[in-house]
């Protein structure tokens, strides 16, 4: 056993080897895969809300793809105070412009960053939302300003379908 | 197996055990020679077995009437609790008895922590516990995310949620465990198939978890080696099976108490609403025996490191083995050890009350401050000690402090009173 050499049982002991993982691992995926979203929920990726109901002030929350997402009809105020807001005091540096291309409107997934949870409107020390799970603040653009979520509310991707209907997804 | 050559009395029996030697098995079990003065914190390996058995077999009934779909879920819990015949005792055995289990295990913890039992030559036995204790954790949080209620929901949206701290590959793990874009129905009917598992699993670890134990045979409080027979040892049975059968019958009035005089007292209101994803209940809180590593999550104003120190603080348990640097096993012959052990379990206790209160102001702090000791314990105390303890002369045997003329006659005396 001394005289190390590579034999022809070697190589077909690497090749059958090799041959068996890459089968084994064709066996794993499906049974990894089959958890991930099925078709029909894929389906449902998109939803149509009318929103001519809501006035200045209001949030409605819908649900999408499981999730709520909060549209809220901006005040004056509120667009003011989003945009007085400098960069540099973000922990998420991002432009209320860039958030909601019609000020009016602020379409948001309603879920906190942190662990999930469904913050609360009109709450909180930025007089947007407050999440009552773990304390995360949210000013009035959606943008996390105090606590331990990373990142500002998400803005899913949406358009306004005519004046008073909006498309998310 | 047995020292001796075990033989059957019987013809048939010899014929039987010649082909399959379970007769030897059970007189191995039942002669499994044991120290003499073991002490009721040894009782719990035996109630554990027990609350696995009662909760296997209260599932496997429960399962008979559950519905895992999110629409009718909570329906079917409330209709086995009015309808079906004894099913509000099976629920709230099943559901008190997951209770019942932890608080068991955190005692057989403790013990091994205090007598030493995880060290050398008793490594494997300890791992194996502690990855039961993990399937254990794993198993009670998808069975609360069953009955589908509030707390079910949103217990299952923060838990599954601790993936996405993962960098780059978190929110696809998420979406996966899902199996959508938030919990729903996906979510629950694999957690209703893991769930059922997991027991089985835990069953199959439990016996390797005996037989680990069965190769250097028990620890002991005085946490010395000692002969096998001998007279510092009595036979498994009748002596322990007695034992273990009185302390499970104390056990059970516990667990009885809880079923039939409080049986939602462990449990939260929130949880007879039923799911509603618009909708998060005010203050979320885990089970009770979470709490600790829910106040380690909460204590860490960092979203990933949080996680991270959470799931550190159960792993940490599984190289305790090598923090601990000190030869000597029981706590009874270490002073200093003894002192700290205490602090640890007032550190745990203290890190579970916080956990169910809201994280901020002076609870927040607190739990910081008890989150740095627990690690502090284990990665600094306890190696330390090893070096710089000065430790009480140990028996030879367990009979050697008994009989008197020892020098450890006041350690001994000492241990005894602590046990009651």
């Amino acid at each position: 056993m001394s005289e190390k050499k590579t034999k022809r049982r070697d190589f077909l002991f690497t090749a059958t080897t090799a041959v068996g993982a890459v089968g084994a691992a064709a066996v794993v995926w499906p049974m990894i895969d089959q958890m991930n979203p099925d078709a029909s929920v894929k389906a449902l990726a998109s939803t149509e809300v009318d929103v001519s109901s809501l006035t200045p002030g209001n949030t409605l929350t819908v649900l999408w793809r499981g999730k709520p997402v909060f549209i809220r009809r901006r005040t004056q105020e509120e667009i003011d105070e989003a945009r007085a807001v400098k960069m540099e005091d973000l922990i998420h540096p991002e432009k209320d412009e860039d958030r909601a291309k019609n000020p009016e409107w602020l379409v948001m997934l309603g879920v906190c960053t942190h662990l999930g949870c469904v913050p609360l409107n009109d709450k909180g020390d930025y007089n947007g939302w407050f999440c009552p799970c773990h304390g995360s603040h949210y000013d009035t653009s959606g943008r996390i300003r105090k606590g331990p979520a990373p990142w500002n509310m998400e803005v899913p991707k949406y358009e306004f379908v005519d004046a008073n209907t909006i498309k998310i997804g | 197996m047995s020292d001796h050559e075990y033989r059957p009395k019987s013809k048939v029996g010899q014929w039987f055990n010649d082909r399959l030697p379970l007769l030897t098995l059970a007189n191995h079990l039942t002669d499994y020679p044991t120290p003499k003065n073991l002490n009721y914190w040894w009782t719990f390996g035996g109630i554990l077995t027990f609350c696995l058995i009662t909760q296997i077999v209260t599932g496997l009934t429960l399962a008979m009437h559950y519905i895992a779909h999110a629409d009718m879920a909570f329906e079917s819990v409330e209709h086995i609790m009015r309808d079906v015949n004894y099913g509000w005792l099976i629920r709230y055995i099943h559901a008190n008895g997951a209770s019942m289990f932890f608080l068991a295990v955190y005692i057989h913890i403790f013990r091994s922590l205090f007598y030493g039992s995880y060290k050398a030559p008793r490594e494997i036995i300890w791992i194996i516990g502690i990855i039961i204790y993990l399937l254990m954790m794993a198993a009670a949080f998808m069975g609360y995310v069953l009955p589908w209620g509030q707390m079910s929901f949103w217990g299952a949206t923060v838990i599954t949620n601790l993936f996405s701290a993962i960098p780059l590959v978190g929110e696809g793990i998420v979406t996966w465990l899902w199996g959508g874009y938030s919990v729903d129905n996906p979510t629950l009917t694999r957690f209703f198939t893991l769930h059922y598992l997991i027991p089985f699993l835990i069953l199959g670890l439990v016996v390797l978890h005996i037989w680990a134990l069965h190769v250097p045979g028990n620890n002991n409080p005085v946490g010395i080696d000692i002969k096998k027979p001998s007279k510092d040892t009595v036979p498994f049975h009748p002596y322990i099976v007695i034992k273990d059968g009185f302390a499970l019958l104390m056990f059970m009035i516990v667990f009885a108490f809880f079923v039939f005089y409080a049986p939602n007292i462990l449990g939260h209101a929130d949880n007879y609403i039923e799911a509603n994803p618009m909708v998060t209940p005010a203050h979320i809180v885990p089970e009770w025996y979470l709490l600790p590593f829910y106040a380690i999550l909460r204590s860490v104003p960092d979203k990933l490191l949080g996680v991270v120190a959470m799931l550190s603080a159960i792993l940490i348990l599984a190289v305790l083995p090598w923090l601990d640097t000190s030869k000597i096993r029981s706590a009874v012959f270490r002073p200093l050890y003894r002192q700290f052990y205490w602090i640890l379990v007032a550190d745990v206790l203290i890190l579970g009350y916080v956990g169910a209160m809201p994280a901020e102001g002076l609870y927040l702090l607190i739990a910081r401050v008890a989150t740095a000791y627990y690690f502090l314990h284990f990665l600094v105390i306890l190696p330390v000690l090893g070096f710089k303890e000065k430790t009480l002369p140990v028996p030879l045997s367990i009979t050697e402090p008994v009989l008197g003329g020892s020098p450890n006659l006041a350690a001994a005396r000492n241990k005894e009173s602590k046990i009651e």
